[in-house]
């Protein structure tokens, strides 16, 4: 059930029935393989032979169903750019001690094809017990017809939302990679051509109850994603305390504003009025005021830069509300659904020096004023 | 006869399905189908002309950097900016787009190729003091196989040595491929999905101190091509030689040319580019190129639209049931010609130039295989000239980044025109790329894209051609049925993108059935 105190939910807060493989798998996640990565560490003479490896009936193998659906497959390459671990450290030997992820279906790296690869899929889905990663938006418009992944035996195309609610009832849980899958995204933007919608939306009308976690971006950062499979291998799924959003509040904690390094250019009122000026770019249309993410103190591309530290604003890429309700690229934050109209009232009334007042509050009021920031829902 | 379909046709970007027909051992037909539509080009209508970039970028997240440049380039020529983007914008703009070339040829030749051609399971027998090699034979030995199999089976031909060394590489390549995304970030920001290039220039600020930073960083991955990449290529080619007389295609070459190497240009097609524009056959004699003479085809795609239209004023009116269709991919042509775009036809293109570098590095290998210039025309023919290309601009790349002057200027105002028009015309990794808009009231009226997937992989024209991967496959002896390796081998070569491909189409939906011709 949910945080006691409301301020945070855990990944299964909604009361639903739980089925066995679910339950098999946070015994699984949570308590064997925990139990057994901790009783490697405490009680290393026992468990771990003396080339420092565990032997193969000690590792516990959690199968993996990779499924990309209307995706620029950029969800997919982030997750190669992991750099501690890298991603060979990932899914070549045991990610934590005692625990080997199975990658049995990615159609973009796996070897198999055809039917080899629809037999992968189908296998791992038969035998249950796997975590599915899903990356894009899932087409719900005449059927889920504008992405097809393979055919049956009859030779009909199978559509990707088919293969979401097969792999998806029959998961122990289900990581929704990337605003696409998570919210919808830029395939879901205005006018919505292929009716996109949300898997946790899809899921409530399909009456499949297993949990879900969002690890939303525009693309998602390697750490968010990888730092969750290695919590829910370590410490179980509920332990992963989430937002109203379903994000990690580890990673999605604070607003991007909050740790910016121009930070300070902002209270000053000192803003960027054309592309490469070094102040504050609010002016040209930062979205780090109404987003969370750790983006300014993780960094991106194994610490390298981020989106801010090259010069351009913050488009706002992880928020539900990306692309349409967070606005323009180029044009100031006016608002958006849920959080994020929360936050720029809050940013109003609460945390601004004077001249960042001055420079830019009566925008934001206006904005409010006018009726021009949209409320939630879809 | 028999039917041979491959669907999912796994490791490449997108959905594809790969429907041949066999006769004899022999394919007698071939249909290419893209299996996924998200209609970007829908949802620009609209918007602030400068989201292009940043929307563009999602129609491929292995090759978003192409997208950003060719809709900014759309956008210097609507805007009227086209002749003041100083050079450390320019430059700038180059080693981003350098790295994502990079970025995506490593990853196309070990990760969605390699396994067509190594065979993972003889590191099973591997007795050494390599980590990598021993981290995957512990795997091996662990009996989770995923997702090496289940796989074909059969015509792996490397020594175990050999092997061993391809998979190291593979390995090896994983770290090459990010740290190529992490030379991207020191202008760019982040990668995938860039965010330093928009219309006037870009918003990254060169110092010093990241000049050196991209510098060494990119020796790295040069000393990884030079000593690893090339070899591996040769290595396979060795091993696999009729791949120098399988899947030769149209036989047809076109490039945009890409990387500009002066500033103050405005024709895309005039403009002084490391790799040049033209078009080429096989007797090697460059002819000029006129983008106005693009049209596309659509008798066999789902369309009820008027065939042979330029793609600035193309239709796209659905029609699922239509008589004779079978792909979502309309078929571009050059005045009713085949063409191949990607590595291969810019290597072609720049030798036919008479670009110095380009025709050693072509010369060289080619006496090195011991083969003449028709090897080039094959699958390996592709893998060869996608490597040698990765060379030639990582080494400009290290000359350009210390063309960049700290205290110079990388951006030049560029506002939002009312009413205009413009194209973007650059090569992303795999081919040719073309971005065309028109802006009315200050908001996108009509944006279009031309991706490189959507020439190699068109179905057939208004005369009946096939389109230049279906062309590669037919004729091709399949050795086993059971396991018709040929298939993958010959459209990976062309390193296919279906999300690029087809996401330009607006059909209503259709019924789910089979599409198969016998």
């Amino acid at each position: 059930m949910g945080n006691k105190d409301g301020s945070g939910h855990s990944v299964t807060s909604k009361s639903r029935p739980r089925s066995v493989s679910r339950r098999n798998f946070l015994k699984l996640s949570g308590g064997a393989a925990a139990g057994l990565w901790l009783a490697t560490v405490v009680d290393l003479p026992k468990l771990v032979a003396a080339d420092g490896k565990t032997t193969a009936a000690q590792v516990a193998e959690i199968p993996v169903i990779w499924l990309a659906a209307g995706s620029c497959t950029g969800c997919s390459v982030s997750f190669l750019n992991t750099r501690n671990p890298r991603v060979q450290e990932v899914i070549v030997p045991e990610v934590v001690p005692g625990t080997h992820v199975s990658l049995r279906f990615h159609a973009t790296i796996m070897a198999g094809e055809g039917e080899k690869a629809m037999e992968a899929l189908h296998d791992t889905v038969a035998a249950g017990g796997f975590l599915l990663v899903a990356e894009g938006g899932f087409s719900t418009k005449d059927s889920g017809v504008y992405c097809v992944i393979g055919e049956d035996e009859s030779g009909t195309g199978i559509t990707a939302l088919t293969h979401l609610k097969e792999a998806g009832a029959k998961a122990m849980a289900v990581i929704s990679l990337g605003t696409c899958s998570a919210y919808g995204g830029v395939p879901a933007a205005e006018p919505n051509p292929t009716g996109i919608e949300m898997v946790t939306d899809i899921f409530e009308q399909e009456g499949i109850t297993t949990p879900v976690i969002n690890i939303p971006g525009c693309p998602p950062h390697p750490d968010w994603f990888v730092g969750t499979i290695v919590q829910i291998l370590t410490r179980g799924l509920d332990s992963v305390e989430v937002d109203e959003h379903k994000r990690p509040k580890t990673y999605y904690g604070a607003k991007i504003h909050d740790n910016c390094p121009r930070r300070g250019y902002f209270d000053r009122g000192k803003f960027a009025l054309i592309p490469s000026d070094p102040y504050c770019l609010y002016e040209l249309g930062c979205k780090g005021p109404v987003t969370s993410s750790d983006c300014p103190i993780r960094l991106w591309n194994s610490g390298t830069n981020w989106c801010i530290g090259c010069g351009h604003p913050c488009i706002g890429c992880v928020e539900p509300g990306f692309p349409d309700e967070v606005g323009a690229v180029f044009e100031r934050a006016s608002g958006m659904k849920s959080s994020g109209l929360h936050d720029v009232v809050e940013l109003v009334g609460l945390g601004l020096g004077a001249a960042a007042v001055a420079g830019i509050g009566a925008h934001l009021v206006g904005s409010a004023a006018a009726g021009r920031l949209k409320k939630g829902g879809e | 006869m028999a039917q041979i379909i491959v669907d999912p046709l796994t490791r490449i970007e997108g959905h594809l399905k790969v429907d041949v027909t066999v006769d004899g051992g022999v394919v007698t037909d071939a249909r290419i189908g893209g299996m996924l539509w998200r209609g970007i080009e829908v949802i620009l209508k609209d918007r602030d002309p400068r989201d292009a970039v940043t929307i563009t970028q999602r129609i491929c997240g292995v090759c978003p950097t192409a997208h950003a440049l060719a809709s900014t380039l759309c956008l210097d020529d609507a805007f009227g900016v086209a002749t003041i983007v100083p050079d450390n914008g320019r430059i700038i703009r180059n080693l981003i787009m350098g790295a994502n070339y990079l970025q995506s040829h490593i990853l196309h030749f070990y990760h969605l190729t390699a396994l067509d051609y190594v065979d993972v399971a003889a590191v099973a027998t591997y007795d050494g003091a390599s980590e990598s090699l021993n981290a995957v034979k512990d795997f091996i030995g662990r009996g989770e196989l995923g997702p090496f199999v289940p796989r074909y089976e059969g015509d792996y031909r490397l020594s175990a040595e050999q092997n061993q060394a391809a998979v190291e590489h593979y390995v090896q390549a994983l770290d090459m491929r990010r740290i190529s995304h992490e030379l991207s970030a020191i202008y760019s920001g982040i990668m995938p999905h860039q965010k330093a290039v928009l219309p006037g220039g870009v918003t990254a600020v060169p110092t010093a101190d990241n000049i050196a930073a991209f510098l060494w960083k990119l020796n790295q991955i040069r000393h990884f091509i030079d000593n690893v990449y090339i070899p591996d290529v040769l290595m396979v080619a060795g091993a696999y030689p009729d791949y120098f007389a399988i899947g030769k295609g149209c036989g047809n070459y076109m490039s945009y040319g890409v990387f500009d190497l002066q500033s103050g240009q405005s024709d895309p097609i005039t403009r002084d580019r490391l790799l040049k524009q033209g078009r080429i056959s096989e007797d090697l004699d460059l002819i000029s190129l006129d983008i106005r003479r693009i049209t596309e085809d659509v008798t066999h795609s789902w369309y009820s639209s008027n065939s042979g239209l330029h793609p600035s004023v193309g239709e796209t009116e659905p029609d699922p049931q239509k008589a004779g269709a079978y792909s979502w991919l309309k078929s571009p042509r050059y005045e009713g010609i085949v063409y191949e775009v990607g590595p291969l036809s810019r290597m072609l293109v720049s030798y036919g130039a008479g670009e110095p570098t380009v025709q050693t590095l072509v010369n060289n290998t080619l006496t090195a295989l011991g083969a003449d210039a028709t090897a080039l025309f094959s699958v390996l023919g592709r893998h060869a000239a996608r490597a040698l290309e990765a060379k030639f601009i990582a080494d400009k790349m290290a000359e350009w980044v210390l063309e960049l002057n700290p205290n110079e200027p990388v951006y030049a105002e560029a506002s939002v025109p009312g009413q205009s028009t413009g194209a973007g015309i650059w090569e992303g990794p795999r081919g040719s790329l073309g971005h065309w808009i028109n802006i009315e009231g200050g908001k996108i009226k009509n944006y279009q894209c031309v991706v490189p997937t959507t020439w190699n992989c068109s179905p057939m024209d208004d005369q009946g051609k096939h389109g230049p991967t279906e062309q590669a496959l037919i004729g091709t002896t399949i050795q086993d049925e059971e396991n018709p390796f040929e298939i993958g081998r010959i459209v990976r070569s062309f390193d296919p993108c279906i999300a690029c491909a087809v996401h330009m189409l607006t059909p209503k939906g259709r019924e789910l059935k089979r599409f198969r011709v016998v």
